[in-house]
C-alpha cells in the first residue's frame, strides 16, 4: 500500500503544530519521523490514524484520497497504530486484547477461546512474534506488550504500521528485537512509520528519514547521514532565546547526591545509582529524553517518592529520609514538573496559592491557643501577594483569582514568586517553562540565572535541549535513570543530543560516577555495556 | 465553575482535565501498597483466634448434647440426627482449627517450601479459611444447642439462608455487572425497593405474579436508568448520586404506601406470593433437595442469574467487551468499541436483576409492601460485591455469608440461646470493614469505576 | 467563601458581543454564571415535580369528573399541600389574627397566643438543629475530599455519650449540659475517627467504611439498649434508656411553651466555627488544599493522611453533636428510632449547601422547615409526610446536575460556564480506586 500525505496543516488555536508537511510513504519500506518533543509527530500520526482531523491537505491511500474521521476508517483503510503509552486491558489475557473489538463469537455471543487462541498463536508464530496467547497483559514485559500491540494491528490486517516511540520504553536488547521484527514486517509489505528522536535507532532502521522541527519538515535523508547532519537538523543550528549571563562563580557543594536509587511502582529501576553535586552559585543542567528517570529523580530529590537507596544532603544535612515539608523548611525550593497537578491549587486564589507551602509561619499564621488552630493573618497574606504579583510580574485580576483560570505563564510565575520568595539555598526546577509562551519563558530564565547570581545551587531540569543550553553551567545528560555524561555548555548541540540518545560518553576524563565505558559495538543499535539490563536489585 | 465551590472543583477551575497520572501511585500514603493491618501474619493470627474462641467461648461454656437435624417435616428420604457431645465438639473444631493456623502460619513462613508451595495456592488458602469458618459455626451451633431439648434443624438454617439471601445476591450481581462496565452502582438499594414496590402493586392490580415479577424488574431497571443517565450524560459523581437516587425511592415509595396504599390497600397491596415449586427427583435428595431444589422461582432466578453473568463477564464477547469498557475504556474505544452505549446499555439492564431481586420482598416471601422494607440491603449487597472481588460467583457468595449471619441469628433467637443476637448482627459488618481495609492494594475495582469517560 | 462564582468575567474580551443580544438573554446569562441560580431553578423544579406527584395521588383529584376539574382540584390540591407546610413551619395567619384580637398584649402572652404565632418557627429551628449540625459533618469532611456518609453511625456514637452522661452522672446544673454536650463531640468524633484512620492507614475507601460503620453502630445500639446491665432503663421491657436528667436538658431559648432550645445556638455557633475553621485557620487551609489538590499539598509539605483523619474527627464531632442535641433538646431519652433519617438527609443538607457552612444553615433551615411543617400538612391535607424525603432528593438531584437545569428552563450555558460544567463534573467524580 502507498501511502501519501500532502501539505497536512493543523492548528490549535494560534499554535500550527503541523506546517504543510508532504510525505510518502512506500510499501515495504521503513520511513522514520525523526523530531524533538514537541516537533509535530504525534500530531501529524494522530491525522493519519483519524484521531485529528487536518485543517489543510489530504491523505492518499494508492493515489486516491481518504476521509479518516476515526480509528474505525484508519483501522478500515489499513492503517494500524502502536500508541506510545500501549493500549492494552492489562487485566486481559493476549488473546482477549488482540481480539478486542473483532471477537469471533458463536451462539449467543459465546467466545470460541480456544479457536482465538491458536489464530493469535499461529500469526504471532508466522512473524516470528512468539507470545503466549494465555499470557496476562500486567504480567508481561513492556517489550512483549508491544509485540502484542503489533500483533494487534497485523490481526486488523494493518498495511502500515506506525509506531510512535517505539524505543522509549525499552532496553536496548527488547530495542534489537524489535528491529528484527520491523524488518521481518518489512519483507512481507508492510510499511512502518517510525516515530522517534533517538537518532542512532532512527539511522539503525529507517530506509527514508524525515526530520520535523517546530511542525514542519525541515528535510529528508537517507540513513546514511551523519549523527551530526540529523542532530543538526532535529535540533537545529542556532539555539534559541540565550539569556546573556555573566560566567558562573560556584562556591561550596550544597546539593549532593550519592548513588540515589528510586525504584518504580512497577519494580523497574527508574533512577540508577545517580550521583552529582551542585555548587552553590551555579546551574546544573540535567538533559534528557522525557521518561528516562527525570520524574522520579524530582520526586525523590523532594521526598514525594521513597528512594531503595543512596543518600541526598544540603549544606552537610541529611535529607535523605525527610518528609516533604522538612525538606521545604531545608531551603529546597521546587517548581514541579507538572504546574497544574503539582504546584498549584487550581480553585484557590492567588494569594493562597502564593502562601501554599508557607501558610503556617509565624508570618501568615497567629496562634490563639497553644496546640490549637492557628488564625491566618489575612492582612499579611494580602500584603504578601501584593508584593509577590507586583515582583514577579504576575499577571491578575486580582489577588483573589482562582489561580486555574491564569494562563500558563503566570501560573508558573506565581509558583516562582512562592518559592523564590522564601529562604533558601537549593533551587530544584523541573520543565520549567514547558507549555510557555516565549515572554515567560525569558522572564522565567531570567529569574533562575539570577538565583544563581545570589548563590543559589540550581537543578534543572529539561528535556529542552535549547533550555539546558541557555541556562546549564555544566550539564549531565540522563538516560535510562543513569548519567551518562556531564558536559560543559560550550560543547555542540549534537554531541549531548548523541547522549541524550543513549549514545557513549567518548570522553570519560569528566564521568564521575560512571566507569569507563568500552568502545562502541558495530552493531546496528549500538546498546552500550553499561546500558544493558542489570539483573533486578531488590529494593 | 458553576457546578460546586466543592472541593474537587480545583482542577476543574485549572482547565486541566487531567487524565489519571502515572505518578499517582507514588502519592500514596507510605504504606498503603503494603499487605494492609498486620502485615503477613494477619492470616494465622486470625485463624488462632478463631480457634481459641472455639475452646474459650464455646467449648468451655457448652453443657449436654447437641443434636442436628437434618429433615424438614413430610421429607421422603430421611437422614438420622446427629447427636454430639456438645464441650468435645467445640473442642475437637478449637483444636482443628489451631492445626489450621499452624498450617497457615507455615505457608507464610514458606518452609517447608515443598509443602508451601503446594499448600500456598490461592485456592487452597481460601479452603483452609472456609474449614475455619466451618468450625467455628459447628463449635457455635454445638454450644447452642448443647442441654437444649429440641433438635437444631441444620436444614431450615441454609435453606432459610438461601432464600433470605435472594436480594442480597441479585443485588450483587447487578453490582458486580455496574463495576464492571465502570459504573459505580450505589443505587442497589433503591432498586431492590422500587422493585418491591412495583411488584406489589402490578400483582395486586392484575392478578398476576409473573406480570408482578415483570414490573418489578422495569422498576429496577428505571432506577438503573436515572443512574445511567445522570452519571453517563451529566457526570454526577456517581457516589452521591447513588445516595440520593435511593433517598428519593424511599421517599417516593413511602409517600405512595400513604397516599394510595392504605386507602386502596385491598386493590393495590394485597398480592399473592409465588409458592415453592419442588423441583422433582432432586428436591428429594437429602438435605441438599430442601436446601437448593425446593424454593419459589425466585432462587431458581438467581441460579439463572448467577451463571448468565458469570458465562456472560467470562465467556463471552459482550463480557470481553463489558470488561474492556469497565478496565481501559480508552484503549476499548480505539479498537470501535462504544464506550458511553455500552455503560447506557449494561446499567439499564443489570437493573433489571436487582429489580427481581426487590420483588422477592413483596411477591416471593411476606406480600404486601412495607415502607423501607429493603432495609438497607441494597448497601450489603454493594459490600458483598467488594467482599466477593467484583465476580459474580464470590459476590453471591459473599451475600449468602451476609445471609447466613442473619438466619442464624434468627433461628438462635428463637431457641432461646443466651447469645446477644444484636452483636452476632454487627460482625459482619466489622468483618468487611477489616476485609475492605486489608484487601486494599491486593485487590482492586475496575479500573474506570466512578470515572465519566469524556472524550478529548 | 473564597471561590469567586464569576467565571464569565474572565474571559478574553470580545467574546460577547453583547450589543446584539437582547435584555431576557443578558439578564439570563448573568444570572446563570451564578450558583444561586441553578439551585432557585432547582428548588422551583422540584417544588413543581412534588405538586404535580401530590395533586395526581390525591383520590379527589383522580375522582374528578371531566379534565378541567381535574386540573383545578390538582392545583387546589397542591397549593394547599405547599400553603399547609408554609403554616406548619413559618407562620399560620390564623394564629396571627388570634394574636390579635385579644385585648391586651401582655394577657395574649400570657395566654400563649404569642407562643402560638411563633411556634412553627421554632419547630422549624428545632427540627433544623440536628440537620444544620449533621450536614455541617458531611460538609466539612467534603472539603477535605472525603464523602461522610456516616452520620448516622456517628450521631448514635454521640447520642449514645449524651444519653449515659445525662442520665447515669450526677453533676451540677450548669456542668452537667455541657458535659453531655461535649461527651456527644467526642462520640461522634471517635467514630468518625476511625473511618479517616482507616483511610489514611489502608486506602480504604471512606464509603465503604462508613456504610460498614453505620450498621456495627446501629447494631451496637441496639445491643447496649437491651442489655439491662448497659443501656436499658430498669425495669423497661423496651430497648430505651432511663429519662436523662433534667438538669442535663439543654436550656430552653423562649419559654417553656417553644421547643425551641439551646441546642440551636450550639448549630449555629458550629456553623461559624466550621466557616472560621476552614476560611481562617491553618487547618482549615490545610482541609481545603487537600480536598483541592492532594498532590499540589503533598507537594507543599502537607500531611495529606493527617488532614483526613482530622477531617472525619472533627466532621465525626459534628454529626455526633446533632446527636446531643436530639437527646438533651428533644427527646430526652435514647431509643431505636433516635437516629431517623438524619445520615441521609445530612448529605442533601450538605449537598444543597454546596459544602459552605452559610449554604448548610440555608438548607438546614429550608429541610427544617420541611420536616417542621409535614405533620400539620398531612393532618389538613392528607398528603403524606414522605413528599418531604421526595422534594429534599429531587431537589439535590437537580441542584448536582446543572446541565439538566439549562436544558430544563432552556437556559443557554455561556461558554465559560458550559466549559466549567463539564470538566467540574468530570472532576467531581473521582471513582472508587483513586
Amino acid at each position: 500500500m502507498e501511502l501519501e500525505l500532502r501539505g497536512i496543516t493543523k492548528r490549535f488555536g494560534s499554535l500550527v503544530a503541523n506546517d504543510g508537511i508532504s510525505l510518502a510513504v512506500a510499501p515495504g519500506k521503513v520511513h522514520a519521523l525523526l523530531g524533538e518533543n514537541g516537533a509535530g509527530k504525534s500530531t501529524l500520526m494522530n491525522v493519519l490514524y483519524g484521531l485529528l482531523q487536518p485543517d489543510e491537505g489530504e491523505i492518499l491511500i494508492n493515489g486516491t484520497g481518504v476521509r479518516l474521521g476515526s480509528p474505525k476508517d484508519a483501522i478500515a483503510a489499513g492503517i494500524g497504530m502502536v500508541h506510545q503509552h500501549f493500549m492494552l486491558v492489562p487485566t486481559f489475557t493476549v488473546a482477549e486484547n488482540v481480539t478486542l473489538g473483532i471477537e469471533q463469537a458463536g451462539w449467543g455471543g459465546l467466545l470460541d477461546a480456544r479457536r482465538t487462541r491458536s489464530e493469535v498463536r499461529e500469526l504471532s508464530h508466522d512473524y516470528g512474534l512468539d507470545v503466549d496467547p494465555d499470557a496476562l497483559v500486567e504480567e508481561l514485559p513492556v517489550g512483549i506488550q508491544q509485540r502484542v500491540e503489533i500483533i494487534k494491528a497485523l490481526v486488523r490486517k494493518a498495511d502500515v504500521l506506525i509506531l510512535d516511540e517505539p524505543t522509549a520504553v525499552l532496553t536496548p536488547a527488547e530495542t534489537e528485537e524489535l528491529f528484527r521484527i520491523i524488518r521481518q514486517l518489512t519483507d512481507r509489505g508492510t510499511s512502518v512509520i517510525f516515530i522517534s528522536h533517538k537518532l542512532r535507532e532512527v539511522q539503525a532502521i529507517a530506509d527514508t528519514i524525515t526530520v520535523l522541527r517546530r511542525g514542519a519538515v525541515v528535510g529528508e535523508r537517507a540513513p546514511d547521514a551523519t549523527i551530526d547532519d540529523l542532530a543538526a537538523l532535529m535540533v537545529g543550528r542556532d539555539v534559541q532565546l540565550r539569556v546573556s549571563k555573566p560566567p558562573a562563580s560556584p562556591g561550596r557543594v550544597v546539593l549532593d547526591v550519592a548513588g540515589l536509587t528510586v525504584v518504580g511502582t512497577d519494580g523497574q529501576t527508574c533512577v540508577d545509582r545517580m550521583s552529582f553535586q551542585v555548587k552553590a552559585g551555579e546551574i546544573l543542567g540535567i538533559a534528557g529524553v522525557q521518561g528516562n528517570g527525570q520524574t522520579e529523580l524530582c520526586e525523590a530529590l523532594m521526598g514525594l517518592r521513597p528512594t531503595a537507596g543512596g543518600a541526598v544532603t544540603v549544606d552537610g544535612e541529611d535529607l535523605t529520609t525527610a518528609t516533604p515539608r522538612r525538606r521545604l523548611r531545608s531551603g529546597v525550593a521546587y517548581v514541579p514538573e507538572d504546574r497544574t497537578d503539582d504546584g498549584l491549587v487550581g480553585s484557590f486564589s492567588v494569594s493562597e496559592n502564593l502562601i501554599l507551602d508557607t501558610y503556617d509561619r509565624k508570618e501568615f499564621a497567629s496562634p490563639l491557643l497553644p496546640g490549637g488552630p492557628r488564625n491566618l493573618r489575612l492582612p499579611e497574606i494580602a500584603k504578601n501577594a501584593a508584593e509577590r504579583i507586583a515582583e514577579f510580574d504576575v499577571r491578575t485580576g486580582s489577588a483573589s483569582t482562582a489561580a486555574g483560570t491564569l494562563s500558563g505563564g503566570n501560573q508558573q510565575k506565581v509558583i516562582l514568586a512562592r518559592e523564590l520568595g522564601r529562604e533558601h539555598r537549593v533551587l530544584i526546577a523541573s520543565q520549567p517553562t514547558r507549555g510557555l509562551d516565549v515572554g515567560s519563558i525569558e522572564f522565567v530564565h531570567r529569574r533562575i540565572v539570577s538565583q544563581r547570581d545570589h548563590g543559589v545551587a540550581v537543578l534543572i531540569v529539561s528535556s529542552e535541549l535549547d533550555e539546558i543550553y541557555a541556562l546549564a553551567d555544566r550539564i549531565a545528560v540522563m538516560y535510562e535513570g543513569k548519567i551518562t555524561g556531564f558536559r560543559d555548555p560550550d560543547v555542540a548541540a549534537a554531541e549531548v543530543g548523541r547522549l541524550m540518545a543513549g549514545g557513549a560518553d567518548l570522553t570519560p576524563g569528566l564521568t564521575p560516577t560512571e566507569p569507563e565505558p568500552v568502545a562502541t559495538e558495530p552493531g546496528p543499535v549500538a546498546p552500550e555495556p553499561e546500558d544493558a539490563p542489570e539483573p533486578e536489585e531488590k529494593p | 465553575m458553576t457546578t460546586s465551590t466543592g472541593p474537587a472543583s480545583g482542577s476543574a477551575a485549572s482547565g486541566s482535565a487531567a487524565p489519571a497520572s502515572p505518578k499517582l501511585p507514588a502519592l500514596l500514603p507510605p504504606g498503603s501498597s503494603g499487605a494492609g493491618w498486620g502485615g503477613r501474619f494477619a492470616a494465622p493470627v486470625t485463624f488462632a483466634v478463631f480457634g481459641l474462641a472455639d475452646i474459650a467461648l464455646f467449648g468451655i461454656h457448652a453443657r449436654g448434647t447437641a443434636t442436628f437435624a437434618f429433615n424438614q417435616e413430610f421429607a421422603k428420604a430421611t437422614v438420622p440426627n446427629l447427636a454430639l457431645p456438645a464441650a468435645a465438639t467445640c473442642y475437637a473444631c478449637g483444636a482443628l482449627t489451631l492445626v489450621l493456623a499452624a498450617l497457615r502460619l507455615l505457608i507464610v513462613l514458606g518452609w517447608p517450601a515443598t509443602v508451601a508451595t503446594a499448600v500456598g495456592r490461592r485456592g487452597w488458602r481460601r479452603l483452609l479459611l472456609g474449614l475455619v469458618l466451618f468450625c467455628f459455626v459447628v463449635a457455635l451451633l454445638a454450644w447452642s444447642d448443647g442441654g437444649q431439648a429440641i433438635a437444631f434443624n441444620v436444614v431450615d438454617l441454609l435453606s432459610g439462608t438461601f432464600s433470605d439471601s435472594i436480594p442480597l445476591m441479585l443485588g450483587a450481581l447487578t453490582g458486580v455487572i455496574c463495576s464492571r462496565t465502570g459504573v459505580i452502582n450505589i443505587a442497589i438499594e433503591g432498586q431492590l425497593l422500587l422493585g418491591a414496590f412495583c411488584a406489589a402493586i402490578a400483582t395486586s392490580v392484575t392478578g398476576s405474579l409473573w406480570l408482578g415479577l415483570v414490573c418489578g424488574a422495569l422498576a429496577g431497571s428505571l432506577v438503573a436508568t436515572l443512574l445511567a443517565v445522570f452519571a453517563i450524560a451529566y457526570a454526577v459523581d456517581q457516589i452521591v448520586l447513588g445516595v440520593v437516587l435511593n433517598t428519593l425511592v424511599l421517599g417516593l415509595t413511602g409517600y405512595l404506601y400513604n397516599a394510595i396504599m392504605i386507602p386502596f390497600g385491598n386493590t393495590l397491596n394485597n398480592p399473592a406470593t409465588f409458592t415453592p415449586v419442588k423441583i422433582p427427583l432432586l428436591g428429594d435428595i437429602p438435605i441438599i433437595g430442601p436446601v437448593f431444589f425446593d424454593a419459589t422461582v425466585f432462587l431458581y432466578i438467581t441460579y439463572v442469574a448467577l451463571a448468565g453473568v458469570h458465562i456472560g463477564l467470562f465467556r463471552t464477547r459482550w463480557g470481553l467487551r463489558t470488561r474492556a469498557v469497565g478496565e481501559h475504556p480508552v484503549a476499548a474505544d480505539t479498537v470501535g468499541i462504544g464506550v458511553l452505549a455500552m455503560r447506557y446499555r449494561n446499567v439499564i439492564a443489570s437493573g433489571l436483576i436487582a429489580g427481581i431481586g426487590g420483588a422477592y420482598f413483596t411477591i416471593g416471601s411476606v406480600g404486601s409492601f412495607g415502607i423501607n422494607m429493603s432495609s438497607g440491603e441494597g448497601y450489603i449487597a454493594l459490600a458483598a460485591m467488594i467482599f466477593g472481588r467484583y465476580t459474580p460467583v464470590g459476590a453471591v457468595l459473599a451475600a449468602l455469608l451476609f445471609g447466613f449471619t442473619t438466619q442464624l441469628q434468627s433461628i438462635l433467637s428463637s431457641i432461646n440461646v443466651p447469645i446477644q443476637s444484636n452483636l452476632l448482627l454487627l460482625a459482619p459488618y466489622v468483618v468487611t470493614i477489616v476485609v475492605v481495609a486489608g484487601l486494599v492494594g491486593k485487590v482492586r475495582g475496575p479500573r474506570a469505576e466512578g470515572v465519566p469517560y469524556v472524550k478529548s | 467563601m473564597t471561590e469567586p462564582a464569576a467565571p464569565a468575567r474572565e474571559e478574553a474580551p470580545g467574546t460577547e458581543p453583547s450589543q446584539h443580544y437582547p435584555f431576557g438573554k443578558i439578564f439570563s446569562e448573568a444570572l446563570e454564571a451564578n450558583n444561586v441560580t441553578v439551585t432557585v431553578l432547582a428548588l422551583v423544579a422540584a417544588t413543581v415535580l412534588g405538586g404535580i406527584l401530590c395533586a395526581f395521588t390525591n383520590p379527589v383529584v383522580l375522582h374528578a369528573p371531566g379534565a378541567g376539574a381535574m386540573i383545578a382540584r390538582a392545583w387546589d390540591v397542591a397549593s394547599g399541600t405547599y400553603v399547609a407546610l408554609f403554616e406548619g413551619s413559618v407562620v399560620n395567619p390564623h394564629t396571627l389574627a388570634a394574636l390579635f384580637q385579644q385585648a391586651s398584649i401582655p394577657t395574649a402572652i400570657h395566654d400563649g397566643f404569642l407562643s402560638a404565632v411563633f411556634g412553627p418557627l421554632s419547630e422549624t429551628a428545632v427540627a433544623a438543629t440536628p440537620l444544620i449540625l449533621a450536614g455541617l459533618a458531611v460538609a466539612l469532611p467534603y472539603r477535605a475530599g472525603l464523602f461522610n456518609i456516616g452520620g448516622q453511625s456517628q450521631f448514635i456514637g454521640g447520642a449514645i455519650m449524651a444519653a449515659w452522661l445525662g442520665y447515669a452522672v450526677n453533676l451540677p446544673v450548669f456542668v452537667h449540659v455541657v458535659v453531655c454536650v461535649l461527651g456527644g463531640f467526642a462520640g461522634g468524633a471517635v467514630t468518625g475517627w476511625v473511618v479517616g484512620e482507616v483511610k489514611a492507614r489502608t486506602g480504604a475507601h471512606e464509603v465503604i467504611v462508613t456504610i460498614m460503620l453505620n450498621y456495627v453502630m446501629q447494631y451496637l445500639l441496639a445491643y447496649l439498649l437491651s442489655s439491662a446491665s448497659l443501656l436499658q432503663a430498669p425495669g423497661s421491657p423496651n430497648p430505651i434508656t432511663p429519662p436523662i436528667a433534667s438538669d442535663a436538658h439543654l436550656p430552653l431559648l423562649a419559654g417553656s411553651n417553644l421547643r425551641i432550645n439551646a441546642g440551636f445556638l450550639i448549630a449555629l455557633a458550629c456553623a461559624f466555627g466550621v466557616w472560621w475553621l476552614l476560611n481562617r485557620t491553618t487547618t482549615g487551609f490545610e482541609f481545603r488544599a487537600v480536598g483541592a489538590n492532594p498532590n499540589a499539598s503533598r507537594v507543599a509539605g502537607m500531611n495529606v493522611e493527617r488532614s483526613w483523619a482530622l477531617a472525619m474527627l472533627i466532621g465525626g464531632g459534628l454529626a455526633g453533636l446533632a446527636g446531643a442535641a436530639v437527646i438533651g433538646g428533644t427527646d430526652f431519652t435514647l431509643n431505636p428510632q433516635s437516629y431517623g433519617t438524619y445520615g441521609i438527609d445530612a448529605i442533601t443538607v450538605a449537598l444543597l449547601g454546596r459544602g459552605s457552612p452559610g449554604g448548610v444553615v440555608a438548607a438546614g433551615l429550608l429541610f427544617g422547615a420541611l420536616h417542621a411543617g409535614s405533620p400539620g400538612m398531612q393532618d389538613v391535607t392528607g398528603t403524606p409526610v414522605q413528599i418531604v424525603q421526595v422534594l429534599q432528593a429531587l431537589i439535590v438531584l437537580f441542584v448536582a446536575a446543572p446541565p439538566l437545569i439549562r436544558t430544563l428552563f432552556r437556559l443557554r450555558a455561556t461558554r465559560a460556564a458550559a466549559r466549567g460544567a463539564g470538566t467540574s463534573g468530570a472532576a467531581m467524580s473521582k471513582g472508587w480506586n483513586a
